[in-house]
Order: structure tokens, then sequence, then C-alpha cells
């Protein structure tokens, strides 16, 4: 391969070129070196386009460096594939396979750059605009196509994501001279502190850095302050970690990704600082100009690190843009890549040359009061620049400079999101004509950069005050520590002179303001004539800095531009309030391990592995319990289970799994009080063994559960409530207790898993059980409707309730739960002389609509109280108060006629109507009188049967009405809620 | 996120509590004043900005009931309530 590593320099950088790495991007084999990353690999081997632009498709290089770098987006194949990931910031590893995104049908070819040449027609606001008629849905599939980032990936990742906390005196983000020097004060006076940085390698602008501390290469002093941070165990040291969101509570998310993503792709902290202190430093401003975005037009520190860190040489002849001194710093580099300076343009016309280029360079062309504003391209690389300049008499002149390489300097931008983020506000400094932090609001401190201090020394010294500052607000006292001596080319005497864009106006020609978002100069123009000249609203009509960028490298500009088009200073512009996530964040980071089942785990009964070994189908019961939805056997359909299931318990016996019911002990003097207020009904004069059916109403006067309490003993009750609302009462009840009436001498406990519950119901239900080795009287005297007894059976130790959820003779026999398997088969088998039936909730359903039993969430669906439901007998007129006594008589005072509680019986008798179906007149104009809750095939009846609500429907039954299913009307006849057993007779066996 | 206090565990994560709303008066002081009172007492909230009481429970904790004065413009919690 002899293109391989072609613009490798011989010497430098600091890479390992023992260990080659391979690896391929786009379908070809390439070979990089391990402290590469993907971008300085491909740099290396001459590979110019990275990725194709967001809007116009246009080919798009490296830029700038780390996540600044925003059009630098590819796509991770693999097993932990990924899209949206920078190259500028991925390490280079063995078989790493990445390719780019948003191109079609390759990087060279790309059909969506016919966008650019048709760009007119795509202004800011063109989806806006365009997509409206006649609904957006159905451009989107094309326009998803064409715009967008990265596909995503098919399949989970292999890999793991974790999510984990943590807790420090002081959080020092961003490891650059300020912050290594602000970590190591705190650290060194003893303080719990963590640092974290997000690249590989701490250092900041260090590491590309020609600057000398204490004498020695700034990198030297980089690996000593680590190490010695390291060494110390109350120091935690996170690289290759964004700080993403800085939340209230002085609480900072941070991921941390794993360098080669394997077993572990990235781990999400979230860390409680008592003090934050942010030296997140700066970022090089690009200048906006005609054709910026071409490869080869690159920010002087993204050049300066491709030679110092990458030994990279960008180019061969480069043209030098710039409005401030730090740009010069790149002279030493240039030289040392044997990269040719054609001529260096300084929009400044006084600058003192000799102090910013030093003597040896005087040969260089230096224009002065000049500006680059057109870049010249061939193919996808620059060939050269058009400049713009006044010569010594003033006069304008305009010229062409060849060149493959353009650095660009536009000032520096403090990195001032997650400042914004923790609400603190932001001023515009003339200065170094930014935007720098103000007023913290939380616990926040600022160091370096990121306060307008450009020079290293200054940073040092500001990372010692900062640290001290924060440690004195916890009461820490610093320890001496001396700032280290900065010599060689520190831009202590860093000057810019704002330069917004140039303005050649050239048709057809694109100025870039944000390259992620592909917004123009052009297109912010057009906005403010358009009337958007406010900063929030521009910002989310032009999109600038919304996308990838985040106000890295596009707001600024964008905000001078606009200062410049209204006449007026920036900081009257403003900023726009920044949001995390600073970098992009993968979902599974901030879920951590909590996927799936784990979120909400299902609960099992302790029989769970019997049903399944019985073909029990597995529903969901509420509350995230599973129990058995019906038993199948072999060559039989889910209808014919549920049909014989119904059988066994109306003819002989059958046994279901209540496990799941809700249980709560009330104990306490004023349990009866308690009860007396929860429930509609009067709980007074409960004797032990005796239980009441209650129904319990919200403080709206409706019906929120309904269940059985049993008083056990002398002074303890056992109330039960519906499977799935239990978590609910469980709330309404520890409010209600703690918070509402806390006089009330009360303590509930939820039992609800602690007890096994095997419920066995039908016709022989007695007999059977009578056979069975007990203690338990069973007979209708000792143990009737209702009732409760504490017993043994199997030498197992149970309380055996009288409840009928089936209107079949029923015994609910609860155990702990480490006895519910061995109880559940042991009554299976006493039970084979009956032919005992498991019977799972489908058939519990069908018995439950033949008595017309209630049903949480079917007829009890939020808004009924109840009278609507005929249990307006439990109501109880002695008592003064319960909860939604006075709110349901409110409503009933001006809402007498309501949806109520009826049976219905299809006309065609076999016909089974959809749970939900309205019920209305025939005149399609007409209101919904209401609803069909339940409809199930009644073996007993040989008929189909429903329950539903209907306006006023008592007084209507024996009507023909009309239920809709799926459009279809279909007949019904009102009747009674109850199909069988009216009497209730079976039931109190 | 906030670091909540709770009057038996301490210093803990706002996921493991649950805000159960302002602190009203007990609804024994308006069960039996007029229709309007009663609706207003039930339905109307404050939803102040500023320092507001609330009730909080430690509910995937100790499940402690307590109140604590919150700044709902900024988050800072005041005070923790010790006595509940």
């Amino acid at each position: 391969m002899s293109r391989a590593n072609s613009k490798r320099l011989e010497f430098g950088g600091y890479i390992d070129r023992t260990q080659s790495l391979q690896f391929k991007f786009n379908g070809r084999d390439y070979v990089g070196f391990q402290g590469d990353t993907l971008a300085s690999a491909l740099m290396a081997n001459g590979v110019n386009v990275l990725s194709r632009s967001f809007k116009y498709h246009r080919p798009r290089g490296i830029q700038n460096r780390g996540y600044a770098d925003v059009t630098s987006l590819i796509q991770i194949a693999g097993i932990n594939e990924s899209p949206n990931i920078l190259a500028s910031v991925q390490p280079l590893y063995e078989g790493l396979e990445a390719s780019s995104v948003n191109c079609w049908p390759s990087v060279s070819f790309d059909i969506g750059s016919i966008f650019g040449a048709f760009s007119p027609i795509l202004p800011v606001g063109f989806y806006y605009k365009t997509f409206m008629w006649p609904n957006w849905h159905a451009f989107e599939p094309l326009i998803r196509r064409a715009a967008g980032f990265g596909k995503a990936p098919r399949r989970a990742p292999a890999g793991q994501f974790l999510s984990r906390f943590d807790h420090c005196d002081i959080l020092v983000i961003g490891a650059g001279p300020a912050g290594l020097m602000a970590a190591l004060t705190a650290a060194k006076s003893g303080a719990r502190t963590m640092i974290v940085d997000e690249m590989t390698q701490p250092g900041g602008s260090l590491l590309y850095s020609k600057s000398e501390l204490e004498g020695r290469f700034a990198i030297d002093w980089i690996a000593r302050t680590v190490d010695e941070l390291k060494s110390m165990d109350h120091v935690t040291c996170l690289w290759n970690s964004t700080a993403w969101g800085y939340q209230e509570g002085n609480m900072v998310c941070v991921s941390e990704r794993a360098p080669i993503p394997e077993e572990l792709i990235s781990r999400n902290w979230k860390i409680w600082a008592k003090q934050v202190i942010l030296a997140t430093g700066a970022i090089e401003r690009p200048i906006v100009f005609e054709n910026n975005d071409v490869p080869g037009v690159m920010l002087c520190s993204a050049v300066m690190e491709a030679v110092q860190t990458y030994g990279v040489a960008p180019g061969t002849r480069a043209v030098l843009f710039t409005n401030n001194s730090s740009a010069y710093e790149i002279l030493p580099y240039l030289r040392a890549a044997d990269i040719e300076l054609a001529a260096i343009v300084d929009t400044r016309s006084d600058v003192e040359l000799d102090t910013v280029i030093g003597k040896d360079n005087s040969s260089v062309e230096v224009l002065l009061g000049a500006s680059i504003q057109l870049v010249i391209r061939a193919g996808k690389r620059v060939k050269g620049v058009v400049v713009h300049a006044q010569d010594s008499s003033g006069k304008e002149k305009k010229g062409k400079i060849e060149c493959d390489l353009v650095c660009v300097s536009g000032g520096w931008n403090p990195s001032v999101h997650l400042f914004s983020q923790s609400r603190g506000t932001l001023r515009y400094d003339d200065n170094i004509a930014s935007f720098v932090p103000d007023q913290a609001v939380q616990a926040t401190h600022c160091a370096g950069a990121i306060t307008g201090e450009m020079s290293v020394a200054g940073c040092l010294k500001s990372a010692v005050n900062t640290g001290s500052k924060a440690l004195s607000r916890i009461g820490i006292q610093a320890a001496p520590i001396s700032i280290p001596e900065v010599s060689n080319g520190d831009h202590t005497d860093y000057q810019v002179d704002p330069f917004w864009s140039s303005t050649a106006g050239y048709k057809r020609v694109k100025a870039f303001v944000d390259f992620a978002g592909d917004v123009t100069v052009f297109d912010l123009k057009l906005a403010i004539q358009e009337g958007f000249d406010e900063i929030e609203h521009l910002k989310r009509y032009t999109t600038t800095g919304m996308g990838l960028d985040q106000g890295k490298t596009a707001n600024v500009n964008a905000i001078g531009i606009i200062a410049f088009h209204l006449d007026c200073h920036p900081s009257e512009v403003g900023t726009t309030t920044f949001r995390p996530p600073y970098t992009p964040v993968e979902f599974g980071s901030i879920a951590g391990s909590q996927t799936g089942d784990v979120v909400l785990p299902y609960r099992h009964t302790p029989m769970t592995d019997w049903h399944r070994a019985h073909g029990a189908v597995m529903y969901e019961a509420g509350a995230r319990w599973r129990r058995p939805g019906y038993y199948q056997m072999e060559g039989e359909s889910m209808n014919e289970a549920i049909n014989r299931e119904c059988y066994a318990v109306r003819n002989h016996v059958g046994i279901y799994d209540g496990s799941p019911l809700g249980k709560f002990i009330i104990r306490g003097e004023d349990t009866e009080k308690l009860l007396n207020l929860i429930y509609t009904n009067s709980f007074s004069g409960l004797k032990p063994g005796q239980g009441k059916y209650g129904l319990m109403l919200n403080e709206e006067g409706l019906v929120f559960d309904d269940g059985v309490t049993f008083r056990i003993d002398d002074d303890q009750y056992l109330l039960s409530c519906s499977t799935g609302g239990a978590p609910a009462v469980e709330r309404k009840l520890d409010k209600f207790i703690n918070v509402e009436c806390p006089e009330l001498n009360v303590i509930i406990t939820p039992v609800t898993s602690q007890w096994a519950n095997a419920t066995v119901c039908g016709p022989l239900a007695r007999q059977m059980l009578q056979s069975t080795e007990s203690d338990i009287d069973w007979s209708r005297e000792v143990l009737p409707f209702m009732h409760v007894v504490e017993g043994i059976i199997a030498g197992m130790p149970v309380r055996v309730f009288r409840v009928s959820f089936t209107g079949e003779l029923s015994y609910e026999i609860n155990t702990p739960s480490r006895y519910g398997l061995k109880l559940w088969r042991y009554l299976i088998e006493v039970g084979q002389n009956w032919d005992i039936c498991p019977v799972g909730s489908e058939a519990n359903h069908v018995l439950r609509v033949e008595k017309g039993f209630l049903s949480l969430a079917h007829e009890v669906d939020g808004i009924v109280d109840p009278i609507d439901l005929g249990h307006g007998w439990m109501v109880s007129r002695n008592k003064n108060d319960f909860i939604g006594k006075r709110s349901m008589e409110i409503r009933r005072q001006s809402q007498p006629i309501r949806q109520e509680l009826i049976g219905l019986l299809p006309k065609d008798s076999n016909q089974l109507i959809s749970e939900g179906a309205p019920i209305a007149p025939e005149d399609k104009q007409a209101l919904s009188e209401g609803f069909v809750s339940a409809c199930v095939w009644s073996g007993v009846l040989e008929r189909t049967i429903a329950l539903g609500l209907l306006t006023d429907g008592r007084s209507r039954i024996g009507e023909t009405v009309l239920a809709w299913d799926q459009g279809e009307p279909l007949s019904l006849e009102v009747t009674r809620p109850i199909f069988y057993d009216a009497e209730g007779i079976r039931l109190r066996m | 996120m906030l670091l909540i206090h709770c009057p038996w565990c301490g210093l803990r994560a706002e996921t493991e509590f649950r805000c159960a709303g302002p602190v009203k008066p007990p609804r024994s002081e308006f069960i039996d004043k007029s229709d309007e009172a009663w609706l207003e007492y039930l339905y109307q909230a404050d939803n102040r900005r500023g320092i507001l009481e609330e009730y909080w429970c430690h509910e995937k904790g100790c499940g402690e009931w307590f109140k604590l004065r919150r700044d709902t413009a900024t988050h800072e919690i005041m005070d923790g309530d010790t006595d509940s």
C-alpha cells in the first residue's frame, strides 16, 4: 500500500509507531498506530472526506479537534454498532470498522449533493414551509432518508452499559492546565477529589502545546501531575469521560466510555459534588467566509494537534487566516511539518509583527486588515483562497493565493455549556469577544480559559486561587502549592478583534455558521428578514447550534452576525440557554443495567413452576404479578380450555392460585375507625372471625378499589384488595394515616407476598377439603360464608377465608409463601378423587361475569360511584364521613342521571362483542350512551353474556340497545347484571 | 437530582422518594364547609413559584413521611422536618 500513512511525518507525535493497527473505513483497509484517533489515522492516510453534511450533503473533512469537530461524524460497525460517533475522539483499535454517515451511494459520489446544486429550494425553514400540506407524514420517509445522521443499529449492542452514583468534595471538570492544577490543589489539601476529562489523554491544550512548565515539556508536567493525583487514594480520575449534564443539587452526569467498546461500552456516573470547579477551557472559533467548509479548511488548534500529537501533516502549502494573536503560535508547527506558509491574512490592521512572528519568519507575506472571502476548491479539497486586502494607499485589492490548507482562528470561545446548564448567567466580555460565566447559582466555580484567561500561566494561577476558594467553602484549608513557571510560547498577549463574517456576497456560494446543521449566513439573514430577530426564535427557526454542535462552534459567530445585522452589540442579542447533553449520550448509558425486566421485575407466586409444568399460559395479572391465564391441554383450543375450567368450578371442584391478591394487616386501637373512613359501608361491630366486603372510594367520590376485610382476632384485621390496585391502595392508605389523619392510632403492614393462596371452589369443595389431613371443621355451621378460621392442613399452617369470586362454595386457603407449592401439590393430590381442575384467570373472568361481580378496569373504570354500580346499598347513611362521601353527594346533586351497570344479552346468542365497544343509537351523530365492559361465552347458560355501563341503565331493563363493534351495530337486550344464581344460594352453601 | 434529607436515613437520592404534594390543612377542617370551599380544598393547588412546604415519603427506603420546604424556582431545599 503505497499511500499508507503518506501524510505521516517521519518523526514526532505521541503515537507508538511500533504498534500498527489495521482498520477499515468505508470498506477500504488502512493502517494506523496505537495512540491515533480514527480521524488522525485517516488524515495520515490522506483520506480527505469523512462525511457528508446534514442538509446539502457537502463533503466534509477534519476541521476541528475533539468534541468540537462536529463534522467528523461516522458510524462504527461490529457487535456494538453505533451511529453518530465522532472520528476525532474515537481511539483507533485493531480491527475497527467504520463508515461515513449521510452518504448514498458513497462518500465520494453522493446523490444527495444535488441538494447543494439546487440549494435555493432548501432555505431556512424549508421543512416548515414546504411540507405542511397535505400532511407531513407523506413526506417524512423521503426526508428522513435524505437527512438524518447515522443509521440506528438493528440489534441491541452486545456490550453492557452501567450506571452508578458517587459523591465528592470537589469535582473538577476538564483536565487541561487549569483542571489538573485545581485538582492537585484540592487533592493535596485532603479533599475527596474527582477529575474528569472527555479525552482519552488528560492535558487539554497542553498536549499539543510547545509551552514548557518548570523548564520541561508540558507533556512531562502532565504525566507527573497525573501520577501524583493517581497516587492519592482520595482522588478519582476519569478520562474519556464527558460531563454532559449539570443538574440541580450540584449533581453532574458523566458518561465514561470504554476506549474499545467490548463487554462494557460506557458507564454513566451521577456525581454529587459539594463544590464543582469548571475548567472546561475554550474552543477555537471558526471564521465565517464562503466555502469555509471545504476539506482543507482547519482550525489552527486542529492543525497544531495533528502535527504535535499525531505526527501528521494536514497539508503542504498553507494560508493562515486570523483575527487574533494566538494563531501565530502555529508557525513552528508548520515548520516542523514542512508545510510552506504562503501568506498570513490578519483582519487586524495594527499588529506588532515582530512580537507575534519573531525574527526568523520575517520573510512570510503578511496581509494586515485583510480577509479571506472565498475558498476555491478543486474536487473535494482546497485549491486556493481569494483574499481581500487594502494596499498602503488604502485601495481595495483582491488576489488569489494557491494553497491546500487554510489554517483559521477566529478567537476562542469559553466552554460555558455546563455553567449555563447549572443555571449560571453569562456575560459578553469585549476583551475576548465572547461569553464568559457571570453569576453562579449553584456551588460552581470556574478556572482557566472558561473565564477568558488564555495564557497557560494565568490558567495555572487561576486554578490555584479557585481551588482554594472552593475548599474554603467546605471548611478545608488549602495546602500550600507552588505554581509552575511557564516558558516558551505562552500566548500571554492574546488579543482578538471580532470578525464575524466576510461579506463578499457571492451568489450561490455558502458561508457556514453551523457546520453540523448546515446553517449559513444567508439563512440567518433570511430569518431576520422574516421577523425572527429574537435569539431563541432564531435558534429554533434556523437550527443554529441545535444539533451536534450544541453551540460549541456556531453560537458566538451566529450571535455576532445577528448583532451585525440588527446593528446592536452582541450582549444585546444574548445567548440561548444551554441544555444537556453537551455531547450525544447513548440512551443505554443513561439506563445503565436498568433495562427490560430489571426496571420493573415480574412477580411470581410460589406455585409458578407447577403452573408452567402443567400447560399454563401465563398472564400479567396487574402489579407485575404473573398468573396462569388458562391451562391448555394437548389438542385443546384456548376456548375449550376455558370452558373446561368453568365447567369444573360449576359442577365439581376447581382450584386457582390467588396469591397475588393484595393483602394488608391493620392493627391498632383505631382500626375500626380507619375502616369506617376508607370504606363506604359500616365496619362497626365486626367480630373476630368475621369479614365484610367493602368498596373504597377516592376523595373525588369515585370507586377506587374493592375487597374483603376480615377481623382475624381482637387486634388485627386483614384487608384484601385487587391485585393490580394493591400498590395504589398501599400508597393511599399510607398517606392517609400519615398525613391526612395522623391522629389515627393504626399500623398498616403490606403482606401480599408473605402469603400464598390456593382457592378451592365448586359444589364439591367442602367434601374434598373434609378428606384432607386437617384440624379444621369445614362445616357450614362452624365456617359459614364470610368467615375466617386458622388451622393446619397436612402439617402446614393455614388461614381459610370463605369468600367467593366465582359464585360457588369457595375456600381461600392462605399459607405462608414457603409452604405455597407444597400446599398446592397436596390439594391437587387430594382433589384427584373429585376431578379437581386448576383454573386460570380467563375462567375466573367468565365466572365473575356470570355473577355480575365487579372487576377493576372493566366496570370500575375510574369514573363510576357505588350507586352507578348498583351498590347503593353499600353506601352507609349512618356514617357522618368516609373518604369520597362529600364529593359523591355533590356530584350526584348536579348529575342525577348517570351511566349504570347493567347486563347485556346479545340477540345472537353466539355473538361475542369486543370489550369497550360503545353503546349508541343508530343515528351516527348521536352521543354514545355507554359501553360494553365485558363479554364472555357462558358454558352454564350456553350463550354469550355481557356487562356494560348504560345511561340510566337500571330503568331501561328489557330495552334493546346497539353496541358498535368495529363499525358493526349489534343488538343487545338490557338485563339485570347477574346471570347465574341471583339469590346467591350456591356461594353460601 | 436533589439530595433529600430523610429524618430517619439522612441524605439520600431524590429517586428514592415520592413527593406527595403540598402540605394542606387536614381534611377534617373542610369536610363540613360549603360545597365551594370543599371543592376548592380538593382541587385547587397554589402552584406557587417560591418556597413551598411539601410532603415527601421515603418510599424506596424506610417509608418515613416528612415535610420539607423547597424553593420551586431554584430547587433549593430549606430544611427537613425532624419531628414527623
